[in-house]
Order: C-alpha cells, then structure tokens, then sequence
C-alpha cells in the first residue's frame, strides 16, 4: 500500500528524519508512534506531498509520488490542527472541498453523526476546538479512498464523539482499508490499532504488534513498554 | 486552477479590503474629473498616483493575502491538485481582484463622463492597461518574497523595501548616475535603466502617449525617437509581460521545492 525507502529529511540543521524504511500492507489500522519531534507529522506529510523529502523514495498504491498529484484521490487526511480559513462557514468549506475533489453524499450522514447541523452557517474561525475537529472528520471520512491518514484524531473530541470516531474507524476497516494513526493517547492506540510502528530520533525503533513490543520490553502493558523504550534510550 | 482561482477571488471580493479600494479609486476618479473638468489632464494626474500607489497596493495586499491564506493553502496542499495550480491560482486570485478594482474603480466615472467620445480614450486604456500590469507585476513579486520568507515581519519588511526601491530609490541612483557621467553619451544608458524598472517604463510609456515630451527636453527627444514608435512601444510591452512572466515563473519552481 505504502512503501517508504531510506527517507531523508532535514528542517535546516535539524535532522527529522534519517533513513525510514517501511512498508505498510494493505488493509488494517497501523499507528504510527514516538516521543515529540521523532519525525511522525513529517513522515506523514512525506506521504502526502506536502514535505518534499531530501532524499529517499515513497510509492503509494505502487506509484511513486514524485511530482504526481492524482494519488491523493486514494487518500484521505486528517490534518493534526484543524486550521481551516476563518471567514468561511462550514457549509461552504464542504461543499467546496467537494467541488475540489468528486462527488459524495456521505458528508449528509457524518454531519448527522457528529451532530454538527447547528455549526452549518457559522463560520470556521467561531467554532470550539472539538467542533473544528469534527468538521476536519467529516471532510476527511467523506471520500471513500482505500488510505486514511489520521494526525492526532483524538485532539479535542468529546467522550461521544470519540466513541463514534472509534466506531468510524473500525467500519472502514472492515472495509479493507488501510489506516494510519499517530496518537499520544496510548489507551487510544492500544484499542485501535492492529500493528504499531515506532519512531525514535527519526530511525524506525520497533515494527510489530502490540504484544511482540510488550515481549521484546519485558513489560506487562503497552504504556510501560513505550515509556521504557523511551527511557532506555534517554537515560 | 481555476477552481483555486474562483474561490481565491470570491473570498477576495467578500473582504473588506476589495470594497476599499475600489471606493478609493471611485472617488478619486470622480473628484479629479469633476475638480479638473479637464479629461487630459485628470489622465496625467491619474498617472501620478496609478505609478506609485498600484505597486505599493499590490505588493502589500499580495504578502497579506499569501500570509493570511495559509490554512486554506494547507488545506487544498491534501487534496489532489498540482502545486503549481494552486499558488497560479491564489496568485491570479489576488491579482484579478485588485486589477478589476483598479479598472471598474476609475472606469466608471470616466465612462460616465463622456470618456467614449473623447479622443483620450486611448491614453486612458494605456493608463489602465498599464496599472494592470502593474499589478500582476508586484503581486507576483510579493509572492515569490511571501514564499521565501515564513516569517511575516521579515516578509512585510522586504515587500516594502522592494517597493520603495523601485519606486523612489531607484529613480535617485539613476538620476544620480546620469549626473555623474554627464561627459558621456547616455542615450543608451538611460533606456536601458528605464527598462530595467516596471515602474519608470510604465510612466515613460504613459507620458510620451500623452504628448507632453517636449516638457523632458533632449532626453525626451530620444525617448520620444524610441517609445513613440511602434517598435519602442512593442518592446516595452515585452519587457512588461517578461516583468511578470520571471516572477511567475520563480513561484512555480519555489512552490514546488516548499515543505509545508
């Protein structure tokens, strides 16, 4: 679905990333994890585009993406701040990503689900944080596309809500589709995903399930075996 | 691009900025015309403020437009379009806008006057035709320095700059070098320096069309011998159109080397 080969990136002297090799198979919920500034958002947007790596290859859907467009019709993102322009209202940002990319009812039953009709006429820059991340989930989760990338999907959601978004996910997944987390909220991890790929000063630490990293650590639950790979490698 | 274009410039036109501008340009066009009750001259004293007040204009709203559209350029950057649409398309956006104030702002009042049965109508085309070059010129220029700099301030500082030194500083070293190489022929010299700046070739263009060379003396006689024929005239336009083609063509290859 994914492949990422021997990915170089540097934000001026600062190396993010530094030779990520990975490959991500088709169908499933992988998540993608490390401490803050391991390289996650950037290898992400790597993916979309939207960071041109300095060295190294990615292909997605087996088509690599360099200077190509079209494959982000195969994809669906969710961007980790939901910054949407402010003097738009929310019907006219739907309605416009629609125009920009194809065709679908699904946002009529999403906006239902999120119980976002009373937000339709106000303009972006007027919601809370937790209704602008419900208006980025339903612009993401409209498209029908075999990737979803999802940044910080949790950020500022309501016990509800993130229900429903765990409800969400485990639809589309029983769709076959393939996708890709990164959360700080382990518990979130630990429920969701399938396989988890660890970040650690822009190299990849660990690739596997869950209970393989809980073996290779020697600890009994997930959180322990993330903070201990944490302090081993900072003591 | 077109799509990108259409909702640059709607979201454009329902901000504030777009109204203001036009209602400067209403009301300037109105009172010079009804002060002066004289089209030729209004034309010239147009010019005046069109030279100095387009570029500035431009350049500012140009930065302030890519600064402030970020989100929504984050935004469309997922989405399945090429990089070189969307930042034509936002760079059209701004322009377009600004340039249809600038035309509908002085048109109306003049074409109320009685602009179609006046002989100035061409000096007048020239002078809007001019201002929208104007325009394209510095919005693109205040892209290519928007996308350079991420930071707002050092952003805004060099859009100024820029503009200042086109406008007046460039003007002062050229003048200053005509004086100090008074002893040499400058013929060449001083079209080749009035080229170089949109700005200086756009008054040129527009005060030789006017007819009042005569008010430059000799070096207007050799402006006059080049920008009054058709081939001065075709070359200026060319140099304009290389003027915003160079500007556009450094925001396609910067957008595309850009991390956002």
């Amino acid at each position: 679905m994914v492949s990422i080969q021997n990915l170089y990136k540097k934000f001026g002297k600062n190396q993010v990333l530094s030779g990520v090799d990975l490959d991500i198979n088709s169908g499933g919920i992988f998540a993608v994890l490390g401490p803050n500034g391991s390289g996650k958002t950037t290898l992400i947007k790597s993916v979309l585009g939207m960071v041109i790596p300095n060295k190294g290859e990615i292909s997605v859907l087996g088509n690599n993406i360099k200077n190509s467009s079209n494959y982000r019709y195969k994809i669906d993102y969710l961007p980790q701040i939901a910054n949407f322009p402010s003097n738009l209202k929310v019907k006219e940002l739907v309605k416009m990503i629609k125009d920009l990319r194809g065709y679908t009812t699904e946002d009529l039953r999403l906006i239902e689900l999120f119980k976002l009709e009373p937000f339709l006429n106000k303009k972006l820059g007027t919601l809370s944080g937790g209704t602008k991340q419900k208006v980025n989930l339903v612009l993401t989760f409209m498209f029908n596309s075999p990737l979803i990338i999802l940044d910080e999907p949790t950020t500022g959601l309501d016990p509800i809500s993130l229900i429903r978004l765990k409800d969400l996910i485990q639809v589309e997944k029983a769709k076959g589709k393939t996708i890709l987390i990164t959360s700080h909220i382990m518990s979130f991890v630990e429920e969701v995903s399938d396989e988890i790929v660890f970040l650690l000063e822009g190299k990849i630490y660990f690739k596997g399930t869950i209970s393989e990293l809980k073996t290779k650590t020697n600890q009994p639950d997930f959180e322990h075996a993330i903070a201990s790979i944490l302090t081993d490698n900072h003591a | 691009m077109l799509k990108i274009l259409k909702y640059s410039f709607f979201d454009l036109m329902r901000s504030r900025w777009s109204y203001v501008y036009f209602a400067f340009y209403l009301l300037l066009g109105i009172v010079l015309l009804f002060l002066n009750n004289d089209l030729s001259k209004a034309v010239i004293t147009l010019m005046n403020v069109i030279i100095v007040l387009v570029p500035l204009i431009g350049t500012i709203f140009g930065v302030m437009y890519f600064y402030n559209s970020k989100e929504f350029t984050e935004l469309l950057l997922a989405q399945p379009l090429k990089r070189s649409s969307i930042f034509l398309g936002q760079y059209l956006g701004v322009a377009l806008s600004l340039s249809m104030s600038l035309i509908l702002g002085l048109g109306l009042p003049f074409v109320f006057y009685g602009l179609f049965k006046s002989n100035t109508i061409w000096d007048f085309s020239l002078l809007l035709i001019t201002g929208t070059f104007l325009t394209l010129i510095f919005t693109a220029l205040a892209f290519n320095i928007a996308l350079s700099n991420e930071n707002k301030i050092k952003g805004f500082g060099y859009a100024i700059l820029l503009w200042l030194f086109l406008a007046i500083i460039y003007d002062g070293i050229f003048l200053m070098t005509l004086v100090l190489f008074e002893d040499y022929p400058l013929d060449k010299l001083s079209l080749i320096g009035t080229m170089l700046n949109p700005i200086d070739l756009s008054r040129t263009l527009i005060l030789l069309k006017l007819d009042i060379s005569a008010l430059l003396g000799y070096t207007g006689a050799i402006f006059k011998q080049f920008f009054g024929t058709s081939f001065g005239l075709i070359i200026s336009f060319i140099m304009l159109i290389v003027w915003v083609v160079l500007p556009v063509l450094r925001i396609v290859f910067k957008a595309k080397k850009k991390d956002f």
